[in-house]
């Protein structure tokens, strides 16, 4: 596959021209292809295949410094059953941009696979990176590909976000089965609990918003949907386990690590906790909440 | 029908492999050499665009003199190779040696089979944890391959001055040292032909006037120390630096 019978390099690799790997692959070996998958008819698979599910960006700038954050809960759901606790769904897709996935989270996972690879073969290749609207429509490109199996069941819905050199800001844009690409303005989520989650991020989002604030938003509103979608997981206290929590700025990707994340969530669970207790007791004591 | 003349297989080999040498010849060195923490790539190249060091994996380098089109050709086909093989397997599963032997059999192939042997001469260096597992492969024209240590040099003058560079290079220096040698190398190949325009200057021991200028330099390396894609280029001040540091 690699190599021919003799240990050369096929004649494909030295065919000039493309510098996209998806195009180089639909040529050579299509059988790799994500979208390249014989499921027969019927649309079975919604059923038998782990779903991933939440997924929120939003954008802030506090003047110093601006940029995205994405987050994503840990888990996958097989119909009812909680398939997965841990999966994870956001992802680099190169060093100045992030990828979140909701939907079939085999296909998903081989998607952003792909991408990445074919962000990373362009970068090397023309020896330049891809603008950030490139990358977007070569994600587009992609999920319209898979069309025929999002039409089984089988669809993967991205989020895609990224800081955009030329402009020096970051960006969000939102994706349907179809491959339509759609920029969003400050804030958007996709997944079954997006919802419940853009709820809460339409009354937390404000601009002026610091990295620090643009976490815990995000936090919030993965709590949110968690508390209405069984299956967005909320924040893992007896197991220690986190969502995902990417920045994106000038700086490039980063990965929040887990000690910052365990104490922002704490903290939302506590703040959480105490308006319950509040409402529990003025019930109790049957006084109107001051 | 006119009846070719006989040319014996070693006549046609030694003027194919003689075609190829002087091809090489005529392009500027490249010196790849290792360092405490990682493998340099340095020529003397004065575009920004065409490049003749480029990554093609995490830790897996190419450089090349010779002609652009025929090495870009081959350049371009390893990173496909490269990429293919790991997202069919895994990252950890892409190495040189693998690369090395398809750009060898590749040349051989066109060197004994086609009209025109490629005129290219390449490195495919990969580092490793330590500087004990770095492997620098060097591929000739006809196919050949040889694993390199320490440092190479290709392109015009080779051999005198990889004897030269070969004096001075020891295991375990740094960046700024190797660097610095390197462009000492690479301006005492361009130092020889003043040497024989009558000018008095050993070519063996070039003085500061030989030294070639940052803004004509392509430098990159291969820095085990980077967490997953160690290929960086040096340019500016960066490049600057590392050339005046003492």
């Amino acid at each position: 596959m690699s190599t021919d019978r003799s240990g050369r390099l096929p004649d494909a690799f030295r065919t000039p021209g493309s510098s996209s790997f998806v195009d180089f692959l639909t040529g050579h070996a299509p059988e790799m292809l994500p979208s390249h998958r014989d499921t027969g008819a019927g649309a079975a698979g919604a059923q038998l295949a782990p779903h991933a599910t939440t997924i929120v960006a939003l954008t802030f700038d506090d003047g110093a410094q601006s940029g995205v954050v994405m987050a994503g809960d840990r888990r996958a759901t097989m119909g009812s059953m909680i398939a997965h606790r841990e999966i994870e769904k956001v992802f680099p897709a190169d060093e100045y941009s992030a990828v979140g996935i909701a939907g079939t989270a085999g296909i998903a996972v081989e998607l952003v696979r792909l991408f990445q690879l074919e962000l990373e073969h362009y970068e090397k290749i023309e020896g330049t990176l891809l603008s950030l609207d490139g990358k977007a429509n070569r994600l587009s490109t992609m999920i319209r590909q898979n069309l025929g199996l999002a039409l089984q069941g089988l669809a993967v819905v991205p989020l895609f976000a990224g800081y955009d050199l030329d402009r020096g800001a970051g960006r969000i844009f939102s994706y349907d089965v179809t491959g339509g690409r759609y920029e969003e303005r400050d804030h958007h989520s996709v997944g079954s609990g997006s919802v419940f989650a853009r709820g809460s991020l339409k009354k937390l989002w404000r601009p002026g918003l610091d990295e620090a604030g643009a976490v815990r938003t995000a936090l919030e509103a993965l709590f949110d949907a968690a508390d209405d979608d069984s299956a967005t997981g909320g924040p893992d206290t007896v197991r220690q386990i986190w969502p995902v929590v990417a920045t994106v700025t000038s700086a490039g990707y980063r990965r929040v690590d887990d000690d910052t994340l365990g104490r922002v969530a704490d903290q939302v669970v506590a703040a959480r906790g105490d308006d319950a207790r509040r409402a529990g007791s003025h019930r109790r004591s049957g006084e109107e909440p001051s | 029908m006119s009846m070719p003349f006989y040319v014996s297989p070693e006549q046609l080999m030694k003027d194919r492999a003689d075609f190829a040498r002087k091809g090489i010849a005529r392009g500027r060195s490249v010196v790849v050499i290792q360092y405490a923490d990682g493998i340099a790539f340095a020529t003397q190249n004065p575009s920004r665009a065409l490049h003749k060091i480029s990554e093609i994996y995490d830790r897996i380098a190419f450089a090349a003199v010779g002609k652009y089109n025929e090495f870009e050709n081959l350049r371009v086909a390893g990173v496909r190779y490269a990429d293919l093989r790991g997202y069919s397997y895994d990252r950890s599963d892409v190495n040189a040696r693998g690369l090395a032997n398809a750009y060898a059999q590749t040349l051989g192939t066109v060197f004994t089979t086609e009209s025109k042997p490629l005129e290219v001469e390449l490195v495919v260096a990969e580092v490793g944890e330590s500087a004990a597992q770095d492997q620098i492969y060097r591929l000739s024209y006809d196919g050949s391959v040889a694993d390199e240590q320490g440092f190479v040099v290709m392109g015009g003058e080779a051999e005198r001055l990889g004897r030269a560079l070969g004096e001075r290079w020891e295991p375990g220096l740094g960046l700024a040292d190797v660097l610095r040698l390197a462009v000492t190398t690479l301006g005492a190949g361009g130092a020889a032909p003043t040497a024989s325009a009558g000018d008095q200057q050993d070519g063996n021991a070039p003085s500061e006037e030989a030294r070639i200028p940052a803004s004509q330099l392509e430098v990159a390396v291969l820095d085990r120390t980077r967490p997953r894609r160690a290929f960086r280029r040096l340019t500016g001040p960066v490049l600057d630096e590392l050339l005046s540091a003492e």
